[in-house]
């Protein structure tokens, strides 16, 4: 197919850009038969059943096959399967988020080669319900586990028509930052979006090699910000879909965040890089606004960041009431797929419920379960990467400070896949998020009408 | 004039460009930096590739270690992967030459009826990126449940509608019809005619379809991407994109060195294969450039 090696970049995007285009066609394909079939899925046909199929399958054992990239997944695949000898659990990884979700994708369009469990982010949860691709747990009575997690994550796997996954990991946003590069420019903590302004001019000016952060054009992140912000830019009835990047609290997260781009303040380091894991270590960027999930990633990958950073409440517009919003976090569903959808079931409530949620945290993972979040163990562990600071005390008050009322699109995977063509600009050029956004809306109203929903904008 | 340019120029000493050897040094660097940019760095342990610069070496020197995690790092997956880039490059490009060769010189050989349409399909086929098809043969190939096993990666791959071409042109120059007459006089058959004669006046052109088709097969990304869902079956190119892609979002676990080793481990074997077979590429090359 291509002749270069994958190692040089253009054709490693090339590569990329193949692979988007198929994701596309295949979810449109997948779309237009959810469509075709919307007659019998429509409606609120919530069947709230009791979990003793569950235990029943449990106890009569078989086999299944479970999708996740999480890192802990081997160890609590083997921890389960020791606690119930007669379950066998077939674990792979499918590939890590849009690798999966394409692969995921396929085989439900083919109608076989789906696993009984996947991992899916909350983000890509909704266009796999909404094509009827996944099991409502409510069958099985998990809508009584409402209580047991924390509402920023229940409301994630929570649609009207049912429940479509357990929460495993959750990420509340907060404000990671390098302690000693802020100490030795004399930057305070800012408590406000306009302090964070004023302190990433003051950084850069003071040493023009360091960054208050770095930004190329991601997303979720975006997506995030404009949902701590308070806008409400996607509202979802059915196939009806309202599509507004134009609103209040987006307008006010663009304001701002247009003054670090247009300013040049953000580094010009692509996330996820290894330039970026490089600049995280030695300073070059200073902060990080992001999901609580992320000190398992700087404890592994950022050794020399080790006793520097430091986690802080995220910065709110007014400076009074704390606000957060959620930035990525996994979910594990049940496929429709799957032949044996009790045992699967029982599966994932082990998995984000019972006996696999220790594990998880123990591999560096942010749980969403409410015994955790407020168990002393966990919020008061002195952590020593971060100088000795009980970061759990910030992380966990931030998962109770979340916005409440957010929807993503039911083809978001598409969505943010188009992101960098249309909004990109606004981060290349610095022509303003607006325009960006403006875009990137019209690419997602198209492509929405194309599929048989009915985008309105505004 | 004249004379002084019959002196110093000749076939053996050509006149030199000056702008084409620049072109041509530009090019080389163009190429050779990705490749000592790999050499560099796959000898770096991950915290030194993300505290040095790219271009030079820093750091304990861990190619030797780094050669050692690759092949162990997750029950030795990499291993796998080899074997499984291995078999489909031998079964399917080893494959896709057999065919080629077989059809290439039918075509170029005998005349029968429906020959040019065969023509203007195959020269169609040529013109269609295989990109293209993935999708639709993706989906055929759910509906007889062979995805997520190795035959859907090889039964594609047997088809080289390039390499069938260049064996019919190459035969129908390289093979004269006249030879092929007097091994009929002489009495031999068909098939005895295509193994023990004209096989050897194709061997150039043969080496260079399976030189072709081991490449495209050997570095084939997206066909096996969408067509395999579990690792075990991966070819090595989709494997190390997983392994590239785990450095992404919430437990994240990049593994940098092993992605740049394995690439580095990766194109090794085709490299080989380049400068063993490219002596017959040549000789293959040139023949029939001559008249006899």
């Amino acid at each position: 197919m291509s002749r270069h090696t994958v190692v040089k970049g253009h054709s490693m995007s090339r590569i990329r850009s193949r692979a988007r285009a198929f994701a596309a066609v295949a979810l449109a394909a997948a779309l237009a038969v959810g469509c075709s079939s919307g007659g019998s899925t429509a409606g609120p046909a919530a069947v709230t059943g009791t979990q003793d199929s569950v235990d029943a399958a449990l106890k009569a054992g078989g086999s299944i096959t479970y999708w996740s990239w999480t890192p802990s997944a081997k160890d609590q695949v083997a921890a389960f399967e020791k606690q119930y000898p007669n379950v066998k659990v077939n674990y792979v990884n499918a590939g890590t988020n849009k690798d999966e979700y394409t692969k995921l994708q396929n085989a439900i369009k083919a109608g076989s080669g789906a696993p009984d469990v996947a991992q899916i982010e909350y983000y890509a949860l909704p266009q796999f319900a909404l094509t009827d691709s996944l099991v409502d747990l409510n069958q099985y009575g998990f809508g009584s586990f409402e209580k047991d997690y924390s509402a920023s994550t229940w409301a994630q796997v929570k649609s009207a028509n049912g429940v479509y996954g357990l929460p495993q990991d959750s990420g509340p946003m907060a404000l990671f930052y390098n302690k000693e590069v802020f100490d030795k420019n004399a930057i305070a903590v800012p408590k406000t979006w306009e302090e964070y302004i004023a302190a990433a001019k003051k950084l850069h000016a003071a040493d023009p090699t360091k960054y208050i952060t770095s930004d190329t054009g991601d997303p979720g992140f975006a997506l995030s910000m404009i949902w701590q912000a308070g806008g409400h830019p996607i509202g979802v009835d059915g196939r009806n879909v309202k599509v507004n990047f134009a609103d209040a609290g987006t307008k006010k997260w663009t304001a701002m965040w247009d003054q670090l781009i247009q300013g040049k303040l953000l580094a010009p380091v692509k996330e996820w890089s290894d330039d970026w894991f490089r600049a995280l270590g030695d300073g070059t960027i200073s902060s990080l606004v992001t999901g609580a999930w992320m000190p398992g990633n700087f404890i592994s990958s950022v050794p020399g960041g080790s006793g520097k950073w430091a986690v802080a409440p995220m910065p709110t517009y007014d400076g009074q009431k704390a606000v957060t919003a959620e930035n990525g976090g996994s979910t594990q569903s049940v496929l429709k797929q799957s032949k044996n959808p009790a045992l699967a079931a029982a599966f994932v409530r082990w998995l984000n419920h019972d006996g696999g949620v220790q594990p998880f945290i123990k591999s560096g993972g942010f749980p969403s379960t409410t015994a955790d979040l407020t168990s002393p163990a966990f919020v008061d562990q002195a952590v020593p990467y971060f100088g000795g600071q009980k970061i759990n005390q910030v992380l966990t008050q931030a998962s109770k400070d979340v916005a409440p009322g957010w929807t993503y699109l039911p083809y978001q995977t598409y969505a943010n896949s188009v992101f960098s063509d249309t909004a990109g600009k606004a981060y290349l050029n610095g022509t303003g998020l607006d325009a960006g956004l403006a875009a990137w809306q019209q690419a997602i109203v198209d492509y929405g009408n194309q599929q048989g929903f009915t985008v309105s904008a505004g | 004039m004249a004379a002084v340019a019959t002196k110093t120029l000749s076939v053996t000493r050509p006149r030199k460009s000056r702008t084409l050897t620049a072109v041509m040094a530009l090019y080389l660097v163009y190429t050779l930096v990705p490749l000592a940019w790999l050499v560099i760095n796959a000898s770096k342990t991950q915290p030194a590739l993300f505290s040095t610069s790219g271009l030079s070496f820093g750091g304990p020197f861990a190619l030797f270690d780094n050669i050692a995690q690759t092949f162990t790092y997750n029950d030795g997956i990499f291993f796998r992967w080899l074997g499984n880039t291995l078999l489909y490059v031998v079964v399917g490009a080893g494959g896709a030459t057999i065919l080629a060769t077989a059809a290439g010189y039918g075509l170029a050989k005998y005349r029968f009826p429906g020959r040019r349409a065969v023509f203007a399909i195959v020269l169609g086929a040529v013109a269609v990126p295989t990109t293209a098809l993935a999708v639709p043969t993706f989906l055929m190939f759910s509906k007889l449940g062979l995805t997520n096993t190795p035959l859907s990666v090889i039964i594609p791959s047997l088809i080289s509608p390039f390499g069938l071409y260049l064996i019919w042109v190459y035969a129908a120059d390289a093979i004269p019809d006249e030879l092929m007459e007097a091994a009929r006089i002489d009495g031999a058959g068909e098939l005895r005619i295509f193994f023990t004669v004209t096989l050897r006046q194709l061997a150039p052109g043969i080496v260079t379809v399976a030189l072709f088709t081991m490449v495209q097969t050997w570095n084939n990304y997206f066909l096996p991407l969408i067509m395999l869902s579990e690792p075990k079956w991966y070819p090595l190119t989709v494997g190390l994109n997983q392994w590239s892609a785990q450095a992404n979002g919430a437990g994240a676990q990049p593994i940098f060195n092993l992605v740049l080793t394995g690439s580095l481990l990766t194109i090794i074997p085709l490299v080989i294969a380049f400068l063993f077979m490219q002596r017959f590429w040549q000789s293959g090359l040139s023949a029939g450039s001559v008249k006899q």
